[in-house]
């Protein structure tokens, strides 16, 4: 698993995409911040991390489109799958490399907590809840993304997919709104993504939603192990 | 060291790979050979563990592939068809990585450094992969699979797309390092699999047509007495031709002389065949001194490898067209107790298949000049 980590965080940073990834997610978050936050002459954040949720559904699949994709394309699998490692090694390598990406992007967003922090008064639990739920909501989605790009050898069609997918988690609420099945839409809206995440932003820490989260992360890490195992019963 | 029982592998209604069994001892260079869509890459990823079996076994170093796959494949060094190389790395980032993917024990420095010195890449070690030439990448590819010193190579096509030269070296290094591991080899090109392998497994439609040593699969074909001569008359005129036919046709046990084309000045090549089981050579020889002749070229065209190959191949051609009906007729060729016997060609036949094989031996020397 370590060799496979190392690997992909050298080629997030050679093939480019870690620039791109933190470029982009700094410079929303920070228009977010200075109009949002600064510009309002507030300290209340929970609007600047609902907007959040957008930015983080269309930036993931940029981390994850090629973990798979790329490797099935060049035939690189071949010298992963023939080696002496499993396959849930393989694919958590891939995944915490892009998770930890994505905690670095976080990381340096904490930035803005600070300047907050040193212009007014933050009340700290709210704004740290908001940034685990942001983490915990990153790691699902790249669990997601990391899935959809094992099915496919296309890495634009993987993104593609892969921000289709999590906008229709993003619309989840809104679907289940109009759903008169009153078991299916209340199934519809436990499984969103949004409505747990906005707990956060209101400054309630939700275990539970943490939980969901974390299962959700491994749920589709293990369905992508599967679809790796199935391709060789093909 | 590798033992393969029953192996069979079906995509859907296709038989890719059907019942094929074999056993590689230590030490031994195997060669597969056979047409592409064979069965050869199919029958080598399952035994890296790639792809799975529809049924039978796998046991490398007495370990099953399937039970314990991290093991078994702890075991083997593979090079697919398509090396599996990062191209945005360098080769010494790659090999790194590789070193650490396979767990390896030993000491990083000195052992990827032995490696590369094996597979001559030294001197690209720093530059990225993408830029290197076809044969540095089939190199690198190589060297991949050499690192934690496998006991077992497996090596899919390993000299595709390089050029002669490349090739002489590949071949050279796959023999040298025969010696001390156990090495699978699949080829399309025939020479290639003589020059270097001890045993040879001819595979066409998935099913082994033959199998055993270069030389028991030479030997069992070698019972058609024919032969090339360029025999060089006393007059040096077409009046020698008539004579020396006649002449060599008054041997025993020849069969059938035939006066071909004047090939140098004043001097003709004959066909000769003689009956089984009878070596005209030095009978031949005698007349020749006799007679005051001059013997410039002396030519055996017993049924080489690459007739067999031709023959299996053609034997695919043939059930091509004819897809729809039943599985691959049994080329000319069956196996006996592991020993390959050729039956005996319809002799129209033979001929054209030795003609083509002549020319693509000429190309392949560059012509004889």
């Amino acid at each position: 698993m370590g060799a496979i980590y190392r690997r992909e965080m050298q080629a997030f940073f050679i093939s480019g995409i870690a620039y791109v990834f933190l470029a982009v997610f700094f410079l929303f978050s920070g228009i977010f911040f200075f109009n949002g936050v600064l510009g309002m002459g507030t300290s209340e954040v929970s609007a600047m991390f609902s907007s959040m949720f957008i930015i983080v559904l269309f930036l993931i699949p940029i981390l994850t489109m090629k973990l798979m994709s790329e490797e099935k394309k060049n035939r690189t699998d071949q010298g992963l799958l023939t080696a002496p490692v499993g396959l849930w090694s393989i694919v958590l390598g891939k995944y915490f490399a892009a998770l930890t990406l994505f905690a670095i992007a976080e990381a340096i967003v904490f930035i803005y907590a600070l300047i907050l922090g040193y212009l007014g008064n933050v009340i700290w639990s709210t704004l740290i809840g908001n940034y685990i739920a942001m983490l915990f909501l990153g790691a699902a989605f790249i669990a997601v993304g990391l899935f959809i790009s094992s099915l496919t050898e296309n890495q634009m069609a993987a993104a593609v997919a892969s921000m289709l997918a999590l906008f229709m988690l993003y619309l989840m609420d809104s679907l289940a709104r109009n759903v008169k099945n009153a078991t299916v839409s209340k199934i519809m809206t436990s499984l969103s993504f949004y409505s747990r995440y906005l707990e956060f932003t209101r400054g309630v820490f939700s275990l539970s939603s943490i939980v969901f989260f974390v299962s959700a992360a491994f749920l589709f890490n293990f369905l992508t192990v599967r679809v790796l195992d199935k391709r060789r019963w093909g | 060291m590798i033992e393969v029982k029953n192996l069979t592998k079906r995509y859907g209604d296709k038989q890719a790979v059907n019942d094929i069994s074999f056993k590689v001892e230590k030490g031994e260079i195997l060669g597969f050979l056979g047409p592409n869509g064979a069965g050869k890459s199919t029958t080598m990823n399952m035994l890296t563990g790639y792809i799975s079996s529809t049924s039978g076994q796998i046991l490398i170093n007495g370990v099953d592939i399937l039970e314990d796959p991290k093991k078994a494949k702890s075991f083997i060094g593979y090079l697919p068809e398509i090396p599996p190389l990062y191209m945005d790395m360098t080769v010494d980032a790659y090999l790194s990585f590789m070193f650490d993917l396979k767990k390896c024990k030993l000491p990083r420095k000195a052992h990827l450094k032995d490696v590369c010195d094996l597979c001559k890449i030294t001197a690209v070690r720093g530059r990225l992969i993408r830029n290197l030439s076809k044969g540095y990448k089939q190199r690198v590819g190589l060297a991949q699979a050499l690192i934690n010193n496998p006991p077992v190579l497996i090596l899919d096509e390993p000299t595709v797309g390089l050029d002669p030269n490349q090739i002489i070296e590949i071949r050279t290094l796959i023999k040298k390092l025969g010696k001390t591991h156990t090495v699978i080899l699949s080829s399309h090109i025939l020479p290639e699999i003589q020059a270097v392998c001890d045993k040879i497994i001819i595979i066409n439609k998935g099913v082994v047509a033959a199998n055993g040593t270069a030389e028991e699969i030479a030997k069992n074909i070698t019972n058609e007495h024919k032969m090339t001569l360029r025999i060089e008359g006393s007059t040096g005129t077409a009046a020698d031709k008539q004579q020396v036919a006649d002449a060599i046709r008054a041997l025993p046990g020849v069969k059938y002389v035939r006066a071909d084309m004047e090939r140098e000045k004043g001097i003709y090549d004959y066909d000769v065949e003689a009956e089984e089981n009878v070596d005209i050579r030095r009978s031949l020889n005698d007349l020749c001194r006799e007679k005051g002749w001059n013997i410039l070229m002396l030519q055996l065209s017993d049924l080489t490898l690459e007739d067999i190959f031709l023959k299996i191949t053609m034997g695919e051609t043939l059930s091509d067209s004819q897809k729809n009906s039943k599985p691959a007729p049994k080329i000319d060729i069956s196996v006996k107790d592991g020993e390959l016997v050729a039956s005996t060609a319809k002799a129209d036949e033979a001929p054209a298949a030795e003609d083509e094989s002549a020319d693509a031996e000429e190309k392949e020397n560059g012509g004889d000049q």
